[in-house]
């Protein structure tokens, strides 16, 4: 999240940079791609836009997937690209015909209810979304009725044309074009936060043609024709002319108001509507976000597909038997009758009658693929995501806003990430940046200390009792460190919490006025006074304290301006040309109110790392006042100007170590004739037309901004968030890799992979930079263009190839190389060529930071990481620079904090703070994966035990396709009788509690291992299912087989040995999920001893039902079966039969391979962890993953430093004695 | 609580004891229980008698099926039966047939409940096609199951004295009250072309005919004893049982066995050793089971919530589970 970003943005909103040059001039057509030029407004006239071809879409809006006519065919359509459902639709059509095994109800009843509850939850999304658009579309606007009235309307009535009137904090209802406003020179500031999330004003202004129209009746007679380009989604261009009063002007983006952005700081504003609606430069961005799918579902789908192999196998199997039985065992079988009206079973034709069973057995055996998965899946996703979003431990207090699983199809795979990608801006870092040291005139001021050296000291402290801690290990009674830190942390949170947001500085020496009994008064005046005005910042009043706000583009300009509020040099005004100043002096009560005329301002950008304002005084003198980065402005110093060079430089170096972000301050005065012989140098510059305009102009700047003067460098800390440092440890131990992507400097990214501890010294930092970026000047920049593209290329490939030389001959097993890389080198690193040996550098290395990357590098790191790596990447970032990377990545997660709702937007799961995803990964995450695994696992295996049983029985039948259940009892199966338990499974289920998911992160690595979802698992469950299935089977067929079933003599009917076997069933798949389970509340008990019970009750009350519909389930279990001991013995029986190997499994793993949860759950099982906590406290200290950042990593390495020294000091003492 | 997933759970964990006494257990709940059954079968007396061929004059031999669908033959066939031991009544006779599939798809369907259930719906055919309906109206009871009855009669006489075979108490109850109606009478019966099995009395609803209530219950497997009657005498040892078969049903075509089976019954039904070896199969299995994980336990224990075991202190560089 560059400034650079920013700045660049403004720059095409030309706020005041080129604001004396009255004439625009449409950009430049090779800077806008797009489509044609086609559109045509009559401003004023809407009704002329009732025809084509200027018949422009209306301004309603709509996202919603349907509507009232097309939910239905849609909806289905959706439900029905599902190769599953489609299946069972098949089925359930076919169900109609003779072909069916079962009655058409039970294929259509389940499939309805599937389909059903999947179409309810979109109708309700989908109702949700109306809702939404309904309340966007009745807002009211002012607009244009004729005769120079106005009156309200509501947005969706608004057509191209009209001519609007928005008033202070309203929305734009469409994009518009500004005609004037409240101010006489026509500009007023927008807020964007709802386009790109940015916080901060910017300036629009209209053009001078139509300043007069600032009341309602002067549109009475309005008329005015704009020609300008077709609807698009580039934000930041806009290209056309208005044709008014027979005269053409050209506009560009500063005249144009978008939509769903707010008018702020201006009374009203008048404007022509040019897009409305879809054509709205807003809505046309709106991207879908691509749908993502996790990789347990995508290897599930490969498990269906191998089920339904096996189905297409055994209803192959099954019509074989069947064609062959037909055609050479019926013709026996008289009693069926095998020539009369056979139909579907004439042997003169097996052939065909076997095509017939083909498709039969495809239905009967569909019980092999659940139809209740995806919508159970969908069920427990849902209810997970409603526990994380419920999580308390997730919710930020501050800003009230909880966690937020957006798409909850993902959850799973938060258990599984291997990499994380980091934005730094806002993610890190909280964007606010406070201004906490200073040099001026080569003194150091601001006592202090930044956070980074505060951990510094901290690390210290522990170092120097680094022998301490470990002897404190093994005596039992130590804290571990990580406490340790956080209780300093906290105390350090409460002390350091500033008064004044953006200013920590602390020095009796400059405040309160003492300043001016420093030596150096004049310069630290003149140090003030650069703050104060070398800014592009506007300032808000506050009303009620009188105060003053601002709104800057960049943080760290706001902080300079609170500082010089703080210092007594408070903004206070900005004009189109001046700068109001009030500056207080303690030998005066009332501020003095001094006005800059501002003569030019000379922007920043990324190139030039520097701004300049060219401004006189009241006294009529001329300064240019320049801030820049250090090493631009220390090359423009004059030579009397670098007087305080030295101390200054020393000054910086401290800062930057400190992690602090770095500016230095310079002036010059000018001379009237040196200043006006320049501008019109720059005057000529600017209106000059074609793409050298903006190499002209900078080479015209680069000719005034000589000769400076050094005044001082200001330092400010980009603070950190809460608990950053802490998780970054916590993630780093649970074997997850950090990369840092960053818009910003090279510097500051260090800056703060040293606060993060994402750096270390000690670690082998390896920069890949290209050629010029070496040299580090402007000068030399142009080189690059004339430096063969390969050869740079070569260059980088080179460095590469050193590095990852150097890393593999590395012999020190604590060896931790950081990469570092800026965005112009990445480029080249990510060519097609060079990305592999790129990607295999960076994974070698323990951290990863890119600086200066573009949203769009963004997003190809992480699909290279994605891609070449093929391990689950997640993407963490909070502005609209982190889009892409957000979507790219396999799970985005945004942060719902300060910077806009674009990130959020785009995400898969939102949380407030960076250290919250600690919390979603290691608890949630490792508890989804391991839910959703063992569900599906479960689900595969109760349908293939069930599933095959029919097959079974069907052989017994000659292979006709008859099922020993009834009906009802396979359409209750999925829907009833074994969905709550699964469901139960996989929402409540845990292994271990949340705590100690935190206090072992090495838990986690069970999830990027895939150690629950891996083939061998689900191959297991697969084969205990056949193994269910036979035993389920044939124990019960060979118990019922001829001999009478009760002492009455009866014997045994199909019924009853259909509902024994189906009993059977139920058992024992509810006991096998109970094995399953570790983890039982009241509700599990409910679900899974209640769902054996519904059966029981089901039974029962079916068997009340009239035999006209209960058919020989009729008084089954009262009459029949309830009564014969064999049914409950042939129960218990085949139940514990089920379940024996895979209670077996279960005893000797745990007994002789315990997994880590297992031996966690048996030392939390007998209380060990309260009674030895030294055990418990060592055991949580190892639990981690070897890891080379993070706080416990430097510890480590310092610990290392001081062993060694100790072992030598040993082997000097020890030496002699031998 | 909820929200937060931290409801009060037990959390039960298989530890050697438990998984010990859990196997040991079953292994000593299945043991009786297998013995019990082995014991209730072992008391079981039951007399197989398969006629099939025997009943088939010799002149018949290479051609059964023309004698059984001839007419003119005389089917009636006596057969002697050696009581071997003791038989308490009652005592149950069976007619069992094999290779017979009454679990067809096309046989099971071949029915329609609602004629069975009342005269109301004597014209409800549907799905008794080709037995649905013949010139003079609708044939009652419809459909190839009952089209195909079991037609084969027992007279059992001991020493020339005749035994009554009581059909009593042979269906269930909720079968003769509710799905065969007390006002339904066969008609049209038999009565096509082609004879399939039994005749059916037409003074006689469809509620009292036992035999055809028997049948109608279709059996599971294409093996399948059905209750004939009941013989309320006991039965010594050694004593000679005189049968008279009236060898109707054509078995012969499919080569399907007919036999006939007298048992006496236990609680678990009739003679069924399977249920006890599995049951006694399964103990012993979890004994063994339980046995052998003592023994790997006294060979290599693992102490309990031991540490060591973590995957961290096995494999320090944290590379296993």
């Amino acid at each position: 999240m560059g400034k650079g970003r920013i700045r660049a943005k403004l720059r095409r909103s030309n706020l005041y940079t080129f604001a004396c040059i009255r004439p625009h001039f449409p950009e430049t057509e090779e800077q806008f791609e797009g489509p044609g030029y086609s559109r045509l407004i009559y401003c004023n006239e809407p009704s002329r836009h009732e025809t084509k071809p200027v018949k422009y879409c209306s301004n309603y809006i709509s996202t919603t997937k349907y509507n009232f006519i097309t939910f239905l065919p849609k909806a289905i359509f959706e439900q029905f690209r599902r190769v599953a459902n489609l299946y069972f639709l098949l089925t359930a059509i076919l169900s109609l015909t003779d072909v069916a095994p079962f009655s058409a109800v039970s294929m259509i009843a389940p499939l309805a209810f599937v389909v059903g509850l999947s179409m309810a939850k979109e109708a309700l999304e989908d109702w949700r979304r109306f809702i939404q658009d309904m309340k966007v579309n009745m807002r009211k606007a002012v607009v244009h009725k004729g005769n120079g009235v106005f009156s309200h309307k509501p947005w969706m009535k608004i057509r191209v044309g009209d001519v609007v009137k928005v008033e202070k904090d309203k929305f734009f209802p469409a994009d518009l074009l500004l005609l004037s406003s409240s101010y006489e020179d026509g500009i007023c500031y927008v807020e964007t936060m709802n386009l790109d999330g940015e916080t901060n004003l910017k300036v629009k202004r209209a053009l001078e043609a139509t300043l007069s129209l600032d009341d309602d009746e002067s549109f009475k007679d309005f008329t005015g024709k704009i020609k300008c380009e077709d609807p698009n989604p580039s934000l930041y261009t806009f290209v056309g002319n208005l044709e008014y009063d027979s005269q053409i002007h050209p506009l560009d983006p500063s005249q144009v108001l978008l939509r769903d952005s707010k008018l702020r700081n201006t009374a009203y504003i008048y404007g022509v509507v040019i897009f409305t609606g879809h054509d709205s430069k807003v809505m046309q961005n709106a991207t879908k976000s691509p749908s993502k799918r996790s990789n347990i579902e995508k290897q599930m789908d490969k498990i269906i597909y191998i089920l339904f192999s096996l189905l297409v196998l055994i209803s192959l199997i099954s019509s074989l038997g069947f064609a062959v039985k037909t055609q050479f065992q019926m013709p026996d079988w008289w009693y069926l009758q095998p020539y009369v009206d056979s139909k579907l079973y004439d042997p003169n034709r097996p052939a065909l009658s076997g095509l017939f069973h083909l498709v039969t057995a495809l239905i009967l055996y569909g019980y092999l693929i659940p139809i209740s998965l995806y919508v159970s899946i969908e069920v427990v996703k849902v209810l997970q995501a409603m526990f994380i979003n419920q999580d308390i431990y997730m919710y930020d207090e501050e800003t009230g806003t909880p966690a937020q699983a957006r798409t909850s199809n993902l959850n799973e795979e938060l258990g599984q990430v291997d990499t994380i990608l980091s934005d730094k801006t806002g993610t890190l870092t909280c964007n606010q940046m406070d201004f906490l040291k200073c040099s001026i005139s080569g003194t150091a001021y601001g006592t202090r200390s930044s956070e980074v050296e505060l951990a510094a000291a901290r690390q210290m402290a522990i170092d120097l009792d680094g022998n301490d801690s470990e002897l404190s290990y093994r005596s039992g009674g130590g804290v571990p460190e990580i406490e340790l830190e956080t209780v300093v942390t906290s105390k350090d949170e409460r002390d350091q919490k500033p008064p004044i947001k953006g200013f920590s500085f602390q020095d009796t020496r400059l405040m309160n006025g003492s300043w001016l009994k420093e030596p150096n008064s004049d310069v630290l005046l003149l140090f003030f006074r650069i703050l104060a005005i070398c800014h592009t910042a506007i300032p808000e009043e506050n009303e009620e304290t009188g105060g003053f706000t601002y709104e800057a583009e960049s943080p760290d300009e706001g902080a300079f301006l609170v500082a010089a509020r703080e210092f007594g040099f408070e903004f206070c005004k900005r004009t189109q040309s001046s700068i109001f100043v009030r500056e207080r002096y303690p030998s005066s009560e009332e501020p003095i109110e001094r006005e800059y005329k501002i003569l030019n301002l000379l922007d920043f950008t990324s190139k030039r790392k520097r701004m300049s304002v060219i401004v006189r005084d009241g006294d009529g003198q001329i300064f240019l006042l320049c801030k820049g980065a250090d090493s631009i402005i220390f090359d423009r110093l004059s030579k009397n100007g670098k007087v305080f060079l030295e101390a200054t430089t020393k000054h910086l170096n401290d800062y930057g170590e400190a992690g602090l972000r770095t500016l230095a301050l310079s002036y010059r005065k000018l001379q009237e004739e040196e200043y006006s012989a320049w501008n019109n140098e720059f005057l000529k510059a600017k209106t000059s037309i074609g793409g050298d305009r903006e190499a002209m102009l900078e080479k015209v700047s680069d000719m005034i901004e000589r000769d400076l003067i050094l005044v001082g460098a200001t330092a400010v800390e980009d603070k950190l968030q809460k608990g950053v440092p802490q998780c970054i440890d916590k993630l780093a131990q649970a074997g997850l890799k950090i990369w840092v992507l960053t818009g910003d400097k090279m510097e500051t990214a260090i800056n703060i992979g040293f606060a993060c501890s994402l750096l270390r010294q000690g670690m082998k930092q390896i920069f890949i930079k290209t050629a010029t970026d070496m040299e580090a000047q402007d000068s030399k920049e142009n080189l690059l263009l004339f430096m063969p593209h390969q050869a740079v290329k070569e260059n980088i490939a080179l460095q590469i190839t050193n590095a990852s030389q150097m890393i593999k001959l590395e012999k020190d097993p604590h060896a931790a190389f950081a990469l570092i890389i800026d965005g112009k080198t990445l480029t080249y690193a990510l060519e097609d060529d060079l990305k592999h040996q790129f990607l295999n550098l960076a994974v070698d290395c323990a951290s990863v930071i890119c600086c200066r990357v573009s949203p769009k590098q963004k997003a190809l790191v992480t699909r290279l990481v994605k891609e070449g790596t093929g391990k689950t990447t997640l993407a963490i970032g909070d502005g609209a620079n982190d889009v892409g990377m957000i979507q790219e990545a396999d799970i985005g997660v945004g942060i719902s904090g300060v910077e806009g709702m674009q990130a959020v937007m785009a995400s898969d799961f939102a949380i407030a703070q960076f250290r919250f995803l600690e919390r979603l990964l290691v608890v949630h995450g490792h508890w989804c994966y391991k839910r959703i695994a063992q569900m599906i696992c479960y689900f595969f295996y109760k349908n293939i035990a069930f599933g095959l049983t029919i097959f079974y029985f069907e052989a017994f039948t000659g292979f006709s396709g008859q099922s020993v259940y009834d009906d009802w009892y396979m359409l209750l199966f999925n829907v009833v009788l074994t969905s709550l338990p699964v469901i139960s499974l996989g929402v409540f289920e845990q292994d271990v509690s949340s705590e100690i998911c935190l206090q072992f992160p090495a838990l986690y690595q069970q999830g990027p291992r895939n150690l629950f979802f891996d083939w061998y698992r689900i191959f297991g469950w697969m084969g205990n299912g056949l193994y269910s299935s036979l035993v389920i089977f044939f124990l019960n067929i060979i118990i019922f087989y001829d001999q009478a079933f009760r002492d009455e003599g009866q014997t045994a009917d199909m019924s009853a040995v259909g509902t024994t076997m189906f009993t059977c069933i139920i058992w024992a798949v509810n006991c096998q999920i109970a094995l399953t389970m570790s983890h039982f509340t009241w509700i599990q008990h409910l679900l899974i001893w209640g769902s054996v019970a519904t059966w029981y009750l089901f039974l029962f009350l079916y068997g009340m039902m009239p035999p006209i519909y209960s058919g020989n389930a009729f008084h089954l279990l009262v009459e029949v079966l309830a009564p014969a001991p064999i049914y409950w013995c042939t129960t218990l029986l085949v139940t514990l039969t089920c379940n024996l190997p895979y209670l077996s499994h279960l005893s000797f793993q745990r007994c002789f391979h315990p997994m880590d949860h297992h031996i966690i759950q048996e030392i939390k099982y007998y209380k060990k962890d309260v009674e030895d906590r030294y055990m418990w406290t060592r055991e949580r200290s190892k639990a981690r993953q070897e890891t080379k950042i993070g706080i416990t990593a430097r510890v480590d390495a310092k610990i290392r430093q001081l062993k060694g020294r100790l072992t030598k000091k040993y082997s000097t003492i020890g030496s002699p004695l031998q | 609580m909820f929200t937060q997933q931290e409801l009060p759970a037990c959390k039960p964990i298989l530890t050697p004891p438990w998984v010990i006494t859990a196997f040991v257990s079953v292994g000593i709940i299945f043991i009786p229980i297998g013995l019990a059954s082995l014991f209730a079968s072992e008391h079981v007396v039951e007399i197989i008698d398969r006629y099939d061929k025997d009943c088939v004059p010799s002149n018949y031999t290479n051609n059964a099926l023309a004698y059984i669908q001839s007419t003119q033959t005389n089917k009636t066939c006596t057969r002697h039966l050696i009581i071997p031991e003791r038989m308490k009544s009652p005592i149950y006779v069976y007619y069992q047939l094999e290779n017979f599939y009454q679990n067809h798809r096309r046989y099971i369907k071949n029915r329609n409940d609602y004629q069975l259930r009342s005269r109301a719906y004597e014209f409800d055919v549907d799905d008794c096609d080709p037995e649905a309906k013949t010139e003079r109206g609708p044939i009652v009871p419809c459909g190839l199951i009952a089209w195909s009855l079991f037609n084969d009669t027992y007279r059992f006489s001991l020493q020339n004295e005749v035994i009554q075979v009581s059909k009593q108490d042979i269906v269930w109850k909720s079968d003769q009250n509710h799905k065969f109606g007390s006002n339904v009478y066969p008609k049209n019966f038999q009565s096509s072309g082609l004879i399939g099995g039994a005749r059916l009395n037409q003074s006689i609803p469809l509620s009292k005919q036992v035999d055809l209530i028997v049948w109608m219950r279709t059996a599971a497997l294409p093996t399948f004893r059905k209750l004939y009657g009941k013989i309320e005498v006991e039965l010594e040892a050694n004593q000679n049982l005189t049968v008279l078969i009236q060898n109707n049903y054509n078995t012969y075509s499919f080569a399907g066995k007919k036999k006939l089976v007298l048992s006496t019954t236990s609680w678990i039904g009739g003679k069924n050793d399977f249920l006890g070896i599995a049951y006694l199969a399964v103990g012993g299995l979890c004994l063994f089971v339980a046995i052998s994980f003592v023994l790997l336990y006294l060979l290599k224990p693992r102490p309990l919530e031991d540490p060591s075991y973590l995957s961290w202190n096995i494999n320090p560089a944290g590379l296993s589970n």
